[in-house]
């Protein structure tokens, strides 16, 4: 019984881990942006859903519809117009790692400054579906619930996007091989274009669906972002199935951890296991290895 | 030509530097300064209690003509700098606030951190340091090491003794059994405040049914509280920070976990948290609390709420007001920027403030609440219990309204 209930909370807890984890496996995977605003923009639509559901009464629910497009269009605009030129001078994918990281460092502090101005640097939480639900014995409040099975509807479309469909195989040569990927005909710059647009839109609906049960301010996005490399390095950098999959798995260890040993262990038993991934399989435990 | 028009600028700017040291001589206005963290980790709390604090006082300052020096009111002015939650670039904007801006005052970071780390600096610059939102054991060690510091938050060790005098009451009532659950934050505060709690709830005749620390930015409560609801205990204490805090109560509240005794740290006083969960904190306690019926301090909740738009904090807050009154009353007394003039007009003057009057004992506050509770949408001050307008808890806590 205890161990059902662990693996239920578990699994709820690293839905939330896979959902803010699937959008930087795409941004770094595929585009080959090391995203470090990426916790900024989970925080900018945690504060979207906040002031929706507050100012204007609209449910985080109903305001993905609003924030998931917007992130879309806004990270498509983003990648276009700030990230294409950093693609277009780099020589090598070190140089568009470093570059990026440099570029996206400058615009966690333009989100940042942004979201200080706006709400300051005060706390901000809301209530929204925090009633209990029960599963199988366990009780789990409703919001995370949604959270988890988004996360999951959102990894399991994904996988199913990339593998069967004809954009979906595109994008995922380029994670593999850019070069080859333009030799048989795909066109790149595009392809990164959608995929980083798309991980965008999905740390939106993230943020969104995160800012109904966790307290935020607008100085936390580096929380998340670390959260978010963990998961992506560990599962494999691109890997969707990776992300979702090692996301779920964490939420389970530190679960148990934090029932069956001591709560205080959690963070260490986290690095711990991401020290050993890092030696042990470099690329990640879904990763393709490196060429 | 050239020449000419450079020796004219020579001239021109000692001319004008002539005329600013006249205008320190003879000031038309304060500058007041001060590094805060509006970026980083510590943002959130310096965002709740300090920095609408300073801005509130400024704006009744000048609105009431300024400050008194020497028969003249004199404006008070701002410099601002961000400490981005970093002690070294706090330590450093002190510096320049010092010696570049030449302010008159310096008003604190936020934090117990951030104060520890500023204490040298603000002593060998000779300026009065107002350690107000630093809480550690150390604060009496500290006070003795740099005389021109002044703490408002004291030691931690009085808060885990008020909380047991609260506790220890119920239980001699037998209302409450001997039992309690014990959860903290492996952090600074939450880790001076369980080291004390552990000696005080033991002397109190306790027995700590749970003692677990979990790691700062745990984001899953649920597994804590089910340890905690396995124990059976009567009251549940958790030396949390704010956004834990909240995660604890809504954790508690979706598994119906209804202890007699719930009590949440830092944060339990923060406006968010009563704007989160509305009528369903009726009886949680917290670090905090105020006297409900001081006209003085429900004018202040009033001002801050209209100027700032949003609530104080029901702790740290108009401590902070507290402290800046008193700074103001000792510079008009002084009458003039003497800054070890307004040090030990501060060490031994008695003033009066929204709290009433306050004689800092040894450098220390001496009115902490420590505990406080949630009853009928205000936070009131239960204590210690010694205070003018300590209330008596609501007891047990009410079933979680949904």
């Amino acid at each position: 019984m205890l161990l059902i209930d662990i693996l239920i909370s578990g699994l709820v807890l690293g839905g939330m881990y896979a959902l803010i984890s699937m959008g930087l496996t795409l941004q770094y995977g595929v585009a080959r942006i090391m995203n470090l605003a990426y916790g900024e923009f989970l925080v900018g639509a945690a504060f979207l859903a906040f002031w929706l559901y507050s100012d204007l009464g609209i449910s985080p629910l109903a305001g993905l519809i609003v924030a998931v497009p917007l992130a879309f269009l806004a990270n498509w605009a983003i990648y276009r117009y700030l990230l294409t030129p950093l693609v277009n001078r780099a020589k090598s994918r070190g140089q568009l790692e470093v570059d990026s990281i440099l570029a996206t460092f400058g615009l966690l502090f333009i989100v940042q400054g942004v979201a200080l101005v706006a709400f300051g640097g005060q706390y901000y939480s809301y209530g929204y579906l925090s009633v209990p639900v029960s599963v199988l014995g366990t009780t789990l409040a409703l919001n995370r619930l949604i959270a988890f099975l988004f996360a999951g509807l959102i990894g399991i479309g994904l996988y199913l996007a990339l593998t069967r469909t004809r954009t979906g195989t595109a994008i995922r040569a380029i994670a593999i091989n850019p070069t080859a990927a333009s030799l048989v005909a795909i066109d790149v710059r595009t392809a990164s274009a959608f995929a980083f647009a798309l991980g965008g839109a999905l740390v939106a609906a993230g943020g969104v669906l995160v800012s109904m049960f966790l307290t935020f301010n607008a100085s936390m996005g580096v929380v998340f972002t670390m959260k978010a490399l963990i998961v992506v390095i560990v599962g494999g950098v691109g890997n969707v199935i990776g992300a979702l999959v090692v996301g779920l798995a964490l939420g389970v260890i530190e679960t148990g951890v934090t029932r069956l040993v001591d709560p205080g262990l959690t963070l260490a038993v986290t690095y711990a296991l991401f020290m050993i991934v890092l030696l042990i399989r470099p690329q990640g435990l879904f990763g393709s290895p490196a060429r | 030509m050239l020449r000419t028009s450079l020796s004219r600028l020579t001239l021109a700017a000692a001319i004008s530097a002539l005329f600013a040291g006249q205008a320190s001589l003879a000031q038309d206005k304060i500058r007041i300064g001060y590094a805060i963290s509006k970026t980083g980790p510590f943002a959130g709390g310096a965002g709740v209690t300090t920095l609408p604090n300073y801005q509130l006082w400024v704006k009744d300052v000048n609105a009431a003509g300024g400050i008194s020096v020497g028969g003249k009111k004199l404006q008070v002015e701002v410099v601002e700098y961000d400490d981005r939650s970093n002690s070294e670039e706090a330590v450093k904007a002190i510096e320049r606030l010092a010696t570049q801006d030449k302010v008159d005052i310096i008003l604190p970071p936020w934090g117990t951190g951030l104060n520890l780390a500023v204490g040298p600096t603000f002593n060998r610059l000779g300026y009065p340091h107002l350690a107000v939102t630093a809480a550690t054991d150390r604060s009496p060690e500290m006070a003795k090491r740099w005389p021109n510091s002044f703490w408002f938050l004291g030691p931690s060790k009085p808060g885990a003794v008020a909380l047991a005098e609260v506790l220890g009451k119920l239980k001699a009532e037998n209302k409450i059994g001997a039992k309690i659950a014990m959860v903290s934050v492996a952090d600074a505060f939450g880790i001076e405040l369980a080291t004390a709690a552990r000696v005080a709830f033991k002397s109190a005749g306790f027995e700590l049914a749970l003692d677990k620390t979990y790691p700062i930015g745990t984001q899953d409560m649920q597994a804590l509280l089910k340890d905690a609801i396995a124990t059976g205990a009567d009251s549940f204490v958790a030396f949390s920070y704010p956004p834990d805090t909240i995660g604890i109560t809504d954790a508690a509240r979706v598994l119906g976990y209804n202890p007699k005794v719930f009590y949440t740290a830092v944060g339990t006083a923060f406006p968010v948290f009563k704007g989160k969960f509305g009528a369903s904190i009726e009886g949680v306690m917290g670090v905090g609390g105020w006297n409900v019926s001081s006209p003085a301090l429900q004018a202040y909740f009033k001002r801050h709420t209209e100027s700032i738009g949003r609530e104080p904090d029901r702790w740290a807050s108009p401590v902070t007001y507290v402290s800046l009154q008193m700074l103001q009353q000792a510079i008009e007394r002084v009458g003039k920027i003497d800054h070890s003039a307004i040090i030990r007009e501060l060490q031994t003057g008695t003033f009066d403030t929204i709290m009433g009057k306050i004689k800092l004992a040894d450098n220390i506050m001496p009115i902490v609440w420590w505990v406080g509770q949630w009853q009928g949408g205000e936070f009131v001050g239960l204590a210690p219990t010694s205070y003018e307008g300590a209330k008596s808890p609501l007891f047990p806590k009410p079933v979680w309204a949904n």
